[in-house]
């Protein structure tokens, strides 16, 4: 069973937890510097790992520490290159364990991995992206280190006592709550694809890197990569990543209706997507669900097409450039944050949108209207 | 083989509605449901366990109304179902759940036999955090297998099981050894109903009730608020943006084409991208 932690926690007071804020032990106060998990696959960098650089550069200013990039992988130079690139995006120094034994991903020896560095190096802050792999990984990694992990924090902040404020949905995304981890060290946070802007790429010098053994032979891990199959492009959506996407909600009223939301995207060049209910109504696959427990989107373009703009919602598209919402409700939330509103029914709008965005894109048109 | 399965009653969130005045949460009058994700999880446990013999244990860990939640689990023909229930849980976040449910998972396996497989559902749709799976894995020293697209085969005898894996790029086929904790995606099988005789049966049998001691948690620090290392600083409604959407205003029945030239107006460069696009076709 579990080891006992080394200090006794906090005695909750009365006030419940927000009154609970002590004084951090002094075995976890030379805990300091900011780290971001740079989760790659076969070599491919998650771009989630550079918006967690971007964010995590700004936390490490504000506490006046280093930000430092972890990256895990085999020897060789796909890893040496993921390195750079960390520097490119903004760390001051990267630790590194480079082992063939971390080609694929599997728990036990990232968990190992990451376990062993933040015990021998102590960051204060460490971030992970909420991917399968960054889930996986954080889950045991905050078990093993007895400390606290915010899941898919939404924001994430440095309080006047220089504690970790990490905000995320809550009540089946229907309000927010900031969380802190008092009184245990790191403090562990995920964060999704999306959520933080991409910063600027600047190149730079590779800096420090601290390499450290992983200390694990093949025999020591019992789990085995028997396969690995790709994705077939067809299967997986590029909806985090696109330019324009085109969304639709209950408004649309059926699952054949769904189609209009697919005519617009297709006729857009877009990714389709949804709310939740037509996921959780078995109306469209959960690949394509739009909020906090579905996809974050920051599409130049989001068309809403009859979604009402729960929280949960509206927190997987507000990084959009531009949101336009139709929905038949002129109270709807959604017209809360949507820049362009329209009070219209989607079902007989989407048809006549598409049919009207045809024509102005039509090559023929645009050269007319040139000449 | 005997195989655990944690499920969790959760409020139908679907149905939770915030209070527009007040902004708090309307819970009255909310049903529960059993989370979704983990009926998979369930299915999944029953047909092994019809393949290859053996029982399955659901627990849950909640107020004494989960009852309801495996009630229903035991009406498709789960073997038993364990209700963890005692007020010092209350506010446990995922860590002090985690030491809770391993505690009495291990306390199953003392009492009912060792479980090969412990199962739990992607996520809950409640917390969404997907870090209990993990954290009992760990906390039982389980190989974990989170994601499971697929169970491709168990091995009883060699204690092997082999699984798809789905990840950010692809699906990985993994193999591993018994006892080992999997964690289902949604969508993997198709749930059964139980029959009627089971739904009778499931109405009287008996739901086996543990207090913390009675599942053999002896360290109180590490459970509920006391247990927790993350705190809930506040609860609020996001804040409204300053300025309201502007609408568009026509006295077109169908007003697509304002709604058109607004987005251009207001995004220009987006006409070029989407007109070279268009020409590609």
């Amino acid at each position: 069973m579990a080891d006992a932690p080394k200090t006794p926690p906090a005695k909750p007071q009365a006030g419940g937890r927000a009154a609970s804020k002590k004084e951090l032990p002094d075995h976890f106060k030379p805990y300091k510097h900011v780290w971001v998990f740079v989760e790659q696959e076969r070599g491919q960098v998650h771009p989630v790992s550079w918006e967690l650089l971007g964010e995590g550069r700004k936390l490490a200013d504000k506490l006046d520490v280093d930000l430092a990039a972890v990256v895990l992988g085999p020897e060789g130079a796909e890893t040496q290159h993921v390195v750079a690139e960390a520097f490119n995006y903004g760390a001051d120094l990267a630790y590194l364990v480079a082992d063939p034994l971390l080609r694929d991903y599997r728990n036990e020896p990232y968990t190992k991995a990451m376990t062993d560095l933040v015990n021998t190096y102590q960051p204060e802050i460490l971030l992970l992206g909420a991917t399968t792999l960054g889930r996986d990984l954080a889950g045991s990694v905050a078990t093993t280190l007895k400390t606290g992990l915010t899941a898919d924090s939404t924001e994430l902040d440095v309080d006047d006592d220089k504690s970790l404020a990490a905000t995320r949905p809550t009540f089946g995304g229907s309000l927010l709550c900031t969380i802190y981890t008092l009184n245990y060290r790191p403090q562990m946070a995920t964060v999704r694809p999306r959520v933080m802007p991409m910063p600027e790429r600047v190149e730079r010098p590779v800096g420090k890197v601290i390499t450290h053994p992983l200390g694990l032979v093949e025999d020591d891990i019992v789990t085995k990569v028997l396969d690995f199959l790709p994705a077939r492009d067809a299967a997986t959506s590029n909806l985090a990543y696109a330019d324009v996407v085109v969304a639709g909600g209950m408004g649309l009223g059926s699952p054949e209706n769904f189609q209009l939301v697919k005519q617009l995207a297709t006729t857009l060049g877009a990714e389709y997507g949804c709310s939740r209910p037509l996921v959780q109504k078995g109306w469209v696959p959960s690949d394509r669900q739009i909020g906090q427990t579905g996809k974050t989107i920051r599409p130049k373009l989001y068309i809403a097409a009859g979604i009402s703009g729960a929280i949960q919602h509206r927190v997987g598209v507000e990084g959009s450039d531009l949101i336009v919402a139709i929905n038949t409700d002129k109270n709807a939330p959604i017209f809360d944050f949507a820049h362009v509103g329209l009070v219209a029914d989607a079902i007989k709008l989407l048809p006549a949108l598409t049919e009207a965005f045809r024509r102005r894109l039509s090559p023929h048109n645009r050269d007319k209207l040139a000449s | 083989m005997h195989i655990v399965v944690c499920i969790k009653q959760v409020p139908d969130s679907a149905q939770i509605r915030v209070h527009p005045v007040t902004n708090t949460i309307m819970r009255q009058g909310v049903p529960t449901i059993i989370n979704p994700y983990d009926l998979f999880a369930v299915e999944e446990a029953l047909r092994l366990r019809d393949t290859h013999g053996g029982e399955v244990t659901v627990l849950t860990m909640g107020p004494p109304s989960a009852e309801d939640s495996l009630r229903r689990v035991l009406s498709f023909g789960v073997d038993r179902a364990v209700l963890l229930t005692d007020r010092f849980f209350a506010g446990s976040d995922t860590l002090a759940t985690t030491y809770a449910l391993a505690t009495a998972i291990k306390k199953i396996g003392e009492t009912f036999g060792a479980p090969d497989i412990v199962f739990t559902g992607k996520q809950t749709i409640d917390g969404d955090t997907a870090q209990v799976g993990p954290g009992i894995a760990k906390r039982l020293d389980l190989r974990q297998l989170t994601y499971i697209s697929k169970i491709d085969s168990v091995d009883t005898d060699a204690k092997e099981i082999v699984v798809e894996r789905r990840s950010e790029a692809g699906v990985q086929v993994l193999k591993s050894q018994l006892p080992v904790l999997v964690a289902m995606l949604e969508g993997t099988n198709d749930l059964r109903r139980g029959t009627l005789e089971e739904a009778i049966a499931a109405a009287r049998a008996e739901v086996v009730r543990w207090s913390a001691a009675d599942a053999g948690i002896e360290d109180m620090q590490k459970c509920g608020l006391r247990g927790s290392p993350t705190i809930v600083k506040k609860v609020f409604a996001p804040s409204a943006r300053s300025e309201k959407a502007a609408f568009i205003e026509t006295e077109d029945q169908v007003p697509a084409e304002a709604l058109i030239d607004e987005i251009f107006k207001r995004q220009p460069a987006l006409e070029d991208d989407l007109s070279a696009l268009a020409s590609g076709y």
